[in-house]
């Protein structure tokens, strides 16, 4: 067992090396140099494109290039090219932005859609049924951002509550239970937004899974020993369809990153994953690359997670 | 026929599978008892009904696409098909237990099996835990599984073939039922361990004077372990008789044609007989006697008659006009 955890940390490593050297190439792939971001710009003189290559390494080798962005990045003296702030304070600034926002929206997505989809699968073709299925492939067929500007016309139209941006603008110094209030308000909107998807697609694939557990032999036989219905279902079948999720609940992590981009610029969110769009647009590779690191750096420690959860609740696992 | 003897009595049963425009007959018409303590085996090709009738008893059947048209389940006088889903749960596992076919599948992977024999128990009695593990080390004693109390923190994928049948059992046993229902327990097991398993049925059956519905293709285990005997055809039974009656004075050609396919000492070098054609669908069933069209004996009565049953001497009875004698 502790062999398994050794060997998937050192496979995870030599993973994130390929990942690292794999993103930094396709970086330099894209067209277009930072030192070229505004060539129309009159103050962009030839001396200052040369100066800027020269202190960021622009006219060293890749390879070198490659080497002194990531001692940077470790000892943490990585500099965005646009401000030239510290590129980890920013991102954990912003990462402790987006972190409500995910919270939220993942408890909510998890705690929502497992009751959904098991009833769903209990009640197969009824009324409780095909309703669900209507209403998840109608909130799975509307574009997010569509939604978005219907909750935010009904929110603000009708219970005329500001909710655009972390806070309101201006709140400033008012009572602690306001400014509370107000957060609370600011949060619900694109957390629900960012959940409804999520819990219309996770409570399919539930659904599907309870159905397909349901007509395992073991379940047959838990009825034959005179178990009432809640047990079979919620032990007996629960508990094996619940098996193929913890891959999932692993992979949620990347989530705080890629996940909220277009909900993040609709609501000038300052998360994490709006960060990275402007970015991207500036070409501040530093940014983008370190942003990609996180995000590889969180899918390894989803996996790892999910695989350590199989161990506890997976008896044939046992390594 | 209600006879208060008996210990479950299946009346006219009939089980339909809707499928979108068809009807499956899948148990058309079954009719059979079972007495305190004896061995009825119910005996017939795949997909002839056997499983369906049993699972019928316990109403496991699924339900759409399956449908109980008609008939009476008596248990104890009580018509089982009559009780409502709590009252039901309290004969399962309680008063009718069941061994399935599969014991790979039919154990919960997740769960240990001291877990899942145990909670067959707590679910119909009151029991202290240490009292619960002692009975499940028992049971386990019971049905000759070795070192019952390490056994107990075992998961299925830790046992053998052998012992997770064997755990099946025990999990049958587990509230003392009056009947056992096993559904071909043999059949996934290899041919020595079949033998280990038929004679624990047996011994059990025997030290708790229980009653076993055995229902199975193979006509060796009926010789073996079987008191009395229903052939079954195409979703009815065709003959039944005691184990001798059936096996020495067969009055169904289909019963025959079974017995004359064992492969036996008398015919070896020869090639065995065989039933020509194959079981209908039960969607389209031939009209009149099901198995005229697979008949040597057919005459121009079984092709739109149905059969009766005909009676060959105490309690042999056969659906045969031809073969009356």
């Amino acid at each position: 067992m502790f062999s398994f955890i050794g060997r998937s940390i050192v496979q995870k490593i030599i993973t994130l090396f390929f990942v690292s050297v794999v993103s930094f190439l396709i970086i330099h792939l894209a067209p277009g140099e930072p030192s070229q971001v505004d060539p129309m710009n009159p103050k962009f003189t030839p001396e200052m494109v040369e100066r800027f290559q020269k202190e960021f390494h622009l006219d060293k080798p890749l390879y070198v290039q490659y080497l002194y962005f990531y001692r940077d990045l470790f000892t943490g003296k990585i500099v965005s090219w646009k401000d030239s702030q510290s590129v980890l304070t920013k991102i954990w600034e912003r990462f402790l932005n987006s972190l409500p926002l995910f919270i939220v929206g993942t408890i909510l997505t998890w705690t929502l859609s497992f009751p959904v989809g098991i009833r769903s699968a209990i009640f197969r073709g009824g009324i409780y049924d095909r309703s669900a299925t209507f209403v998840s492939y109608l909130l799975i067929s509307i574009p997010g951002f569509f939604f978005a500007y219907i909750l935010i016309i009904l929110v603000v139209t009708t219970l005329h509550v500001p909710v655009i941006g972390m806070e309101t603008f201006g709140l400033g110094a008012s009572s602690w239970g306001t400014t509370l209030m107000d957060r609370i308000w600011h949060l619900l909107i694109p957390s629900v937004l960012g959940a409804t998807g999520g819990i219309a697609v996770l409570s399919r694939y539930v659904r599907s899974q309870m159905l397909e557990v349901e007509g395992q032999d073991y379940v047959r036989t838990a009825k034959a020993k005179g178990l009432p219905p809640e047990q079979v279902h919620y032990k007996h079948a629960l508990r094996n369809a619940l098996l193929p999720f913890v891959t999932m609940f692993g992979l949620i992590l990347p989530g705080l990153i890629g996940g909220s981009v277009i909900i993040e610029s609709i609501f000038s969110w300052p998360g994490m994953g709006r960060m990275a769009y402007e970015a991207i647009l500036a070409r501040d590779y530093p940014v983008i690359l370190t942003v990609n690191f996180v995000a590889a750096v969180l899918v390894l420690v989803g996996t790892f997670i999910s695989d350590l959860l199989y161990l506890v609740v997976d008896p044939r696992i046992r390594l | 026929m209600t006879d208060s003897k008996n210990l479950l009595s299946v009346q006219d049963l009939k089980v339909y599978f809707r499928a979108k425009d068809q009807v499956a007959r899948a148990v058309d018409g079954v009719s059979f008892d079972i007495r305190p303590g004896e061995t009825v085996c119910l005996v017939g090709e795949s997909g002839c009904g056997k499983t369906v009738s049993a699972l019928t008893i316990l109403r496991l059947i699924p339900s759409p696409p399956g449908e109980i048209m008609g008939g009476r389940v008596l248990f104890n006088g009580v018509d089982l098909l009559d009780l409502d889903e709590t009252d039901m749960q309290k004969i399962r596992g309680n008063h009718i237990a069941m061994v399935f076919q599969e014991p790979l599948t039919s154990l919960n992977p997740v769960f240990t099996i001291g877990d899942q024999i145990g909670e067959g128990i707590t679910i119909h009695e009151q029991v202290e835990p240490e009292e619960l593990r002692k009975r499940c080390v028992q049971l386990l004693r019971d049905v000759g599984i070795p070192s019952p109390e390490q056994r107990l923190k075992d998961y299925p994928h830790q046992l053998s073939g052998g012992q997770r049948q064997r755990v099946m059992i025990a999990m049958a046993l587990a509230c003392n039922p009056d009947l056992i229902i096993a559904d071909e327990p043999t059949t996934a097991l290899d041919v020595t361990v079949q033998a280990q398993i038929l004679n624990l049925i047996k011994s059990i059956q025997q030290k708790a004077s229980m009653s076993v519905l055995y229902i199975t293709h193979d006509l060796g285990v009926v010789a073996n372990i079987a008191d009395r005997v229903n052939v079954m055809y195409a979703g009815v039974i065709v003959e039944m008789g005691d184990a001798y009656q059936i096996f020495q004075n067969p009055r169904h050609p289909y019963t025959k044609g079974l017995l004359a396919a064992l492969p036996g000492r008398s015919r070896r070098g020869r090639r065995l007989h065989s039933i020509p054609g194959a079981v209908p669908n039960p969607a389209f069933k031939p009209p009149g006697c099901p198995f005229h069209p697979r008949c040597s004996f057919a005459i121009e009565t079984c092709k739109t008659r149905f059969p009766e049953m005909c009676k060959h001497g105490d309690g042999h009875l056969s659906r045969c006009p031809v073969l009356k004698d």
